[in-house]
């Protein structure tokens, strides 16, 4: 499956040009262009790039690290194994750009279990990079030596987050680790590790190749370039689609064909749930933030239904370590059961949407940080309907 | 702090940079504002350890002074102006000026959430359990009164408490997954016993495939116990049966007792760490009903006697006849969570042990023996009791190769928990109590079997005798205070020459005797490795203790625990060692008896052998 529509920027120009282009640039010329393109983390925080980039390069040590987070593992998200099956090269290119920039030589490619189905074609796609010199040791020439290894999840959830992801990688549970310190300073096995989503990597070789100028065209400001969505749910035309930030939810059920939605879930389970009045509001950094996953719910569709489904998620999923986490998760499952029963009142359904704030606030990771707002956000914005039906 | 001017993420999640004027690098000074009071610290300190500084509060959970930070109750969060989330103030560096508030709105709801959920998924009721009174949880819960339960209480038990280790008692429905015990066992002592499982709400803190504690490689050493903040984790309490046994008429019951319970017991009755309570605890135990109360410093100078004799017996074996087979250095053998952890970890060096048995089970054999013909009391009517500062003294004393009476050596291990309960129980108060003296024929021992309780006091007491058996002079240290045998390093090393040996030692003169000294099995790995790589060829002998501190941290000691506190207690061993009059176990009156009556062909002798010393097992990692 393609992505549709790819013409803004996966698909335009030569970019297989950006790594010849990258290696006759200095280290910090390409961090400064990717921060002078204003390009933010694609995973979902939205970490601006360039300055991940330039702590790394600017970390001393021995070693340094490179790790493309390709544990896709938000609900309703499928972008990056597009990327990965058929945008591999630009997905690769940019992590040795990255490698270059941040000069480190090692790259781990740490590639979600269930995606297990691409790693023989992975191998041989990299297999193929060494044989032409685009990976390995003195890549193009340039005297730049780099390599890359796919390291295969097991299936949490939470080794998306990028410590839980290093702890995983280094053989452990995976568990959010405390930071500061962070990554870039002490990373994988401690030393500086940048950790970017697979479109994170693409994104930085389309600079690369195009320019920062070019880039910061594309967007609204403050959210330049494009994303890709993953659209699926009460549709026509599910599938990933590469939109403008600052595309409005209205515009992209227009894209879809998608009639009669009530609720669109932005984000994933860990997004915002967005009702129908709401639909004027933008796919952008400083609104509807995304990793990509975008869900719609049409009028035949029970709220309540939906909530309890994300909340037993994150309940298996939490990976058990912080109390907020790992109890608080379980009491909203439990306030879910609790309405659908009709014996939830409205004392203790405050008393649970307080706590979900306090979840937001002192949890550990983003993970118990975001987990509370399908429960805050679809309770409040779908009272009505979850109340009156019951 | 940098903030960057596109980001809307986390500030948390924001690189620190230390700007130039708060420059300097770590222990240079950072001004911070702590609820509006600026305060000068020092960078790289966390929050927690800046308010401790300040006197300011901070509830904590997960957070052990003796252990990696983990930042994972969540319990200390604090709001730091400018970020989005609230941070653990455990593991949060100050390394830049900031606002922090500990006591906010934001941070006052999150910490009582946080403690309605904990509680939701205690199970039990407080009055029920081994840790009321003593417990972290119910001391937050007093702390923001809490006065019911917010989100629910568990009913029904979740998982069964495990009770197959003599030593330890888990029971998992009292867990509040701080995970101090699996940093514990396997950071501090590098056992490794102890691992969450599972995820999510479904996580628990288990042993290798679930097994059962007895069946793992667990050492018993108890300092999960030590570091547990709620009754999760318990020693495995006798005192029923102690109790059984003193009601009834039948049984003499006997009770040794170590340096170590003495020097800390005080502290489960509101006294400071380090208030002895020796002769005070001598006539508690008789008000208890205790029939004859025993001084375990006699049979540590027996410990002394026997163990430097084997000392200088390998010396000589080697180094006159030339024996190869002879290994050396000799590694003690009186901590018997050092002992079973040599057996599990390096079960091919088990010749380098010294054979002879620990001090409590040596005065078990001889109570059995020599007491019971002293004084004509037949073996199977004396119930022999230690009061230990160990946990792991219970399965010790239940090791099947222990009954070289013929009995059961020592029927009980109590740790001084245990022993502080009963005599609560009893109706004492321990501190109001006129002292007394310990019963013949043991009587009172001296400063060199005392100085056991603290790390390296086994090589300073045996120095102490070694040295003069030698030389025929007492060893060259002011008060005989060998002080390169004190202090807290993990491990030590040292040395004192032979010089001026008497005729018989010759062949040791202007030899330099090395030893080394290392407390805690983290520390005694290290020393492992360092002897597999073969780097102690020149070291004579190792004292090794399982806990940290030595005895005196050991499993069965009062909780809290912590540096400062083992310090303490490591004091009041060490002052009431200098007020003793005899300081050397070779000139203790009651040893010289026991050797002439008893034990008549002398240490390391038949008779010795017979009763004091012991082998050990090859128990290897292999679990059943």
């Amino acid at each position: 499956m393609p992505i549709m529509n790819d013409t803004i920027q996966f698909n335009v120009g030569e970019h297989r040009l950006a790594l010849e282009k990258a290696l006759k640039m200095a280290p910090q010329d390409i961090v400064m262009e990717i921060r002078d393109a204003g390009l933010k983390g694609r995973g979902g925080a939205g970490f601006p790039t360039g300055t991940k980039w330039l702590l790394a390069l600017s970390a001393v040590a021995e070693k340094k690290f490179v790790v493309c987070n390709a544990d896709e593992g938000e609900p309703g998200t499928f972008k990056d194994r597009v990327l990965l099956d058929e945008y591999t090269n630009l997905v690769i290119d940019g992590m040795v750009i990255g490698g270059y920039a941040i000069q480190a030589n090692e790259g781990i490619l740490y590639l979600r279990g269930e995606y297990k189905y691409l790693l023989s074609k992975l191998e041989k796609f990299l297999k193929e990079k060494r044989e032409n010199n685009q990976l390995g040791n003195n890549i193009l020439g340039s005297g730049f030596d780099f390599d890359i290894k796919i390291r295969l999840g097991s299936g949490a959830y939470v080794c998306g987050e990028e410590t839980a992801l290093i702890e995983s990688l280094e053989g452990h549970r995976g568990e959010a680790r405390n930071r500061p310190p962070f990554p870039v300073n002490t990373g994988f096995m401690g030393y500086p590790t940048i950790v970017n989503n697979v479109e994170t990597f693409a994104s930085a070789a389309i600079i690369i190749s195009k320019g920062a100028d070019w880039f910061r065209k594309i967007g609204i400001s403050k959210s330049y370039g494009t994303k890709l969505v993953s659209i699926s749910g009460d549709c026509k035309k599910p599938g990933v689609y590469e939109v403008p930030f600052g595309i409005s939810i209205r515009d992209l059920l227009k894209m879809v064909e998608a009639e009669d939605a009530k609720a669109v879930q932005v984000g994933g389970a860990s997004g915002q749930c967005v009702p129908e009045s709401q639909f004027d509001r933008k796919i952008s950094f400083e609104d509807l933030s995304t990793g990509g996953s975008v869900m719609i719910f049409n009028k035949s569709r029970d709220m309540l239904h939906i909530l309890r489904n994300f909340m037993e998620f994150f309940v298996e999923e939490s990976c058990g370590q912080c109390s907020p986490c790992r109890i608080g998760n379980k009491k909203l499952l439990e306030g879910v059961e609790l309405i659908e029963h009709g014996k939830c009142s409205y004392t203790y359904l405050n008393e649970l949407l307080e706590l979900g704030k306090s979840m937001q606030l002192a949890s550990k990771c983003g993970l118990g940080q975001s987990s509370p707002n399908p429960f805050i956000s679809i309770l409040t914005n779908f009272e009505n309907e979850v109340f009156s039906t019951r | 702090m940098i903030k960057d001017k596109f980001s809307r993420s986390p500030v948390s999640q924001q690189p620190h940079i230390i700007k130039t004027d708060d420059k300097g690098g770590i222990g240079s000074i950072v001004e911070v504002e702590i609820n509006g009071r600026k305060i000068q610290v020092q960078m790289g300190t966390t929050i927690l350890e800046a308010c401790k500084q300040n006197n300011i509060h901070i509830p904590t959970l997960c957070y052990h002074e003796d252990l990696c930070l983990a930042g994972l109750c969540r319990i200390c969060v604090v709001e730091i102006e400018g970020m989005r989330t609230l941070q653990a103030s455990c593991t949060y560096p100050i390394t830049n000026r900031m606002k922090i508030l500990t006591s906010s709105e934001k941070v006052r709801k999150a910490r009582r959430h946080i403690l309605d959920l904990l509680l939701s998924e205690h199970y039990g009721e407080c009055y029920v359990c081994h840790r009321n009174g003593n417990c972290e949880l119910q001391a937050l819960a007093k702390e923001y009164g809490v006065d019911g339960f917010r989100f629910g209480h568990i009913t029904e038990r979740r998982h069964k408490v495990d009770r197959s280790s003599y030593s330890v008692i888990r029971d998992m429905d009292k867990c509040v997954l701080c995970k101090r015990c699996v940093r514990t066992c396997i950071d501090l002592q590098e056992v490794g016993v102890l691992e969450a499982t599972h995820r999510g709400y479904d996580t628990t803190i288990s042993t290798f495939y679930d097994k059962p504690l007895a069946d793992v490689i667990c050492i018993n050493c108890g300092q999960c116990i030590n570091r547990c903040p709620t009754a999760a984790l318990r020693a495995n309490d006798p005192s029923d049966e102690i109790w059984e046994a003193i009601d009834n008429p039948q049984k003499h019951v006997v009770i040794q007792t170590a340096p170590s319970p003495r020097a800390s017991i005080g502290e489960e009755f509101g006294l400071p760490a380090g208030t002895s309570m020796t002769k005070q605890l001598n006539t508690a135990l008789r008000w208890i009903g205790f029939d004859r109360v025993f001084d375990t410093n006699f049979t540590a100078d027996l410990t002394i006697m026997e163990e430097g004799t084997e000392l200088l017996n390998r010396l000589k074996s080697k180094l006159v006849d030339g024996d190869t087979n002879i290994k050396l250095p000799q590694f003690t053998s009186c901590s018997p969570g050092w002992v079973k952890y040599i057996e599990h970890f390096y079960p091919d060096y088990l010749d380098y042990l010294s054979s002879c048995k620990s001090p409590q089970q040596m005065f078990g054999a001889l109570i059995k023996t020599f007491y019971a013909q002293e004084h004509n009391i037949a073996p199977e009517d004396i119930v022999t009791v230690a009061l230990m500062p160990c946990s792991a003294k219970k399965f010790e004393c239940n090791r099947p190769e222990m009954n070289s009476s013929g009995f059961k050596d020592v029927d009980y291990g109590l740790t001084t928990r245990e022993m502080a309960q009963m005599i609560k129980e009893a109706g004492i108060n321990l501190p109001d109590l006129e002292g007394s003296t310990f019963d013949e024929p043991f009587g009172d021992a001296s400063g060199a079997g005392l100085i056991f309780g603290a790390t390296g006091g086994v090589m300073e007491a045996a120095l102490r005798t070694v040295y003069e058996i030698v030389t025929g002079r007492e060893v060259p240290f002011k008060n005989l205070e060998i002080t390169p045998c004190r202090g807290f390093e993990g491990v030590r090393q040292a040395s004192v020459r032979l010089e001026g040996t008497l005729p018989e030692w010759k062949f040791l003169e202007g030899i330099d005797l090395n030893f080394m000294i290392a407390h805690g099995t983290a520390n005694a790995k290290k020393v492992m490795e360092a002897l597999a790589r073969g780097e102690l060829e020149n070291i004579h002998f190792v004292e090794i203790m399982a806990c940290p501190g030595g005895c005196i941290g050991g499993g069965g000691q009062p909780i809290p625990t912590s540096p400062e506190i083992r310090k303490k207690r490591a004091e009041a061993i060490y002052s009431e060692d200098r007020n003793l009059e005899v300081r050397k176990s070779h000139k203790n009156p009651h040893i010289k008896y026991i050797y002439d009556k008893f034990l008549i062909d002398g240490p390391c002798g038949h008779i010795s052998h017979k009763l004091l010393h012991t082998h050990y097992v090859k128990r290897g990692k292999f679990i059943a």
